[in-house]
């Protein structure tokens, strides 16, 4: 008897299985992490909310398609995807030749700038190799490569974290930071109103230390669906509505150059 | 010299997977690494070392008061891990205004300082332990002897207990020492650049892991084996009347 039922529930899990696996006529489903404000957090009564399902949804009307937005932990991303649990990594994932190995990326549709910040009145001399003689933090090979490369004599201390960045600025070890901008902005320059944080400068820029930003990603043989991702991230920003969009939830670009 | 310079860099470019002429050309940061693990590893075990005799004496002779603040020390140092407690002192301790605002701030905002107190706090404890146990372990006929002979219980520690301890010590010490040397790869968690941060550094810069950390794991063998030569040379010449014939 039992055996039976083994039986049935394995065949109700295929049917579940099996019916869950995306069509690509009907719903496009986009994978979130539904964890990384403000691109994609659960709302209160835990719908998943955020920039990126808006853009998504903007997207898709230009597509004519319908589509929803699933979540997903990070290490299951890419795994989900190629079996067909969800049509798109629509979560913030960079572009990396590593991934690029199993997965293919649409263009980007951001890449937030890395930007210094100081407390006010701290002096940075972006013109200088040393930055004024600062005590600057960077993230490991990202800001990093960025100081290495434009600021060679600057006084750098390396972290692997911007969390821990962050305290070392509050703390005063640290005079400024280079950090990608909008978790500066929602992890310390928000968090802290009152402390004089901001940016400084114009965004630092520098296609080799960045990389390529940030795609959808898609699987390899889904090229249909890439071609016409594509076409809408370049519909919504042609017509506005992505600018729209970022200036709602940063007020700063977040495209990049 | 010009010559062997170059015969690395055709090996490394022609024969060898690994370019270790990119690192050779990157000396002076493992250089700076070397410097940083050597003056972390050599200060923290002498601070360490003299924190630790009074507390194993105390441990030993159980002192009333301080024995028991003495082992809650040992205790709560041994109970957590020694990243937690660099966490602790580095990124806990300056969330205090109060901190921040005191002159202890000149030596706690350096993250190389944080390592350092952290390192002798942690090795200071674990010596303890092992020196107290060497103290424990003194032959009643030695201890027998120095009452025998007149001698007052400093005089006696001083001139017999003590320095019979360190000799029955030595061996396990020498293991603290490389424990202690690798638990120093510990502070390029708080942006020090020692040996491993090198490393690190390196491969931010190239992407070239295993050239970084394989010329790292290189330093640190390179360490370990003068460390127990050392150790071997004082437990031949202090433990010589252990030696079978």
């Amino acid at each position: 008897m039992f055996k039976t039922l083994g039986k049935m529930t394995a065949i109700s899990l295929l049917a579940a299985v099996s019916a869950g696996a995306a069509n690509a006529q009907d719903v496009i489903r986009f994978a979130t992490e539904a964890a990384y404000p403000p691109f994609n957090e659960r709302a209160a009564d835990g719908s998943i909310v955020g920039w990126e399902i808006d853009l998504g949804q903007a997207m898709c009307a230009h597509m004519k398609r319908e589509c929803e937005f699933v979540a997903q932990d990070w290490d299951g991303m890419i795994p989900g995807l190629l079996s067909n649990r969800f049509d798109g990594i629509f979560a913030s994932m960079t572009i990396t030749e590593e991934r690029k190995q199993r997965i293919d990326f649409t263009d980007k549709y951001y890449q937030s700038p890395a930007r210094f910040v100081s407390k006010d009145g701290v002096a940075l001399d972006r013109s200088a190799a040393d930055l004024g003689g600062l005590k600057v933090g960077a993230i490991a090979g990202v800001t990093e490569c960025y100081l290495n490369k434009f600021h060679p004599d600057a006084d750098i201390a390396i972290y692997r974290s911007s969390e821990d960045m962050f305290l070392d600025l509050q703390s005063g070890r640290l005079d400024a930071i280079l950090s990608e901008s909008v978790q500066a902005d929602f992890g310390l320059i928000r968090e802290n109103p009152d402390a004089g944080f901001a940016f400084r400068g114009e965004p630092a820029l520098d296609a080799g230390c960045f990389g390529a930003g940030i795609g959808i990603g898609v699987r390899k043989e889904d090229g249909d669906l890439r071609a016409s991702l594509n076409d809408a991230i370049a519909a919504v920003r042609a017509d506005g509505t992505y600018d729209a969009l970022v200036e709602k939830y940063f007020g700063y670009d977040i495209y990049g150059e | 010299m010009e010559s062997l310079l170059e015969s690395i860099r055709v090996f490394s470019s022609e024969t060898s997977p690994l370019d270790f002429y990119l690192v050779l050309q990157n000396w002076s940061l493992f250089w700076k690494g070397l410097q940083n693990t050597l003056l972390l590893l050599v200060l923290s075990l002498i601070a360490g070392g003299l924190l630790a005799v009074p507390l194993a004496i105390i441990r030993a002779t159980r002192v009333p008061i301080l024995n028991p603040i003495a082992y809650g020390f040992i205790y709560f140092v041994r109970g957590t891990p020694l990243l937690v407690q660099l966490y602790v002192i580095y990124y806990g301790l300056s969330q205090f205004e109060a901190v921040r605002d005191s002159a202890a701030w000149v030596i706690l905002r350096e993250p190389w300082w944080c390592a350092l107190i952290a390192f002798s706090i942690g090795t200071a404890a674990y010596t303890a332990e092992i020196f107290r146990g060497a103290i424990e372990d003194t032959p009643r006929g030695e201890v027998e002897a120095t009452i025998a002979a007149g001698m007052s219980r400093v005089l006696a520690y001083r001139r017999i207990i003590l320095p019979s301890a360190f000799r029955r010590a030595l061996p396990a010490y020498g293991n603290e020492v490389i424990f202690n040397l690798h638990t120093t790869v510990i502070a390029s968690t708080v942006t020090v650049i020692d040996v491993l941060g090198a490393a690190r550094t390196f491969n931010n810069k190239y992407y070239l892991a295993y050239e970084g950390f394989i010329t790292a794991a290189l330093i640190f063998i390179a360490i370990v084996f003068v460390i127990t030569r050392v150790f071997n040379l004082m437990e031949r010449r202090m433990l010589r009347h252990l030696v079978r014939a």
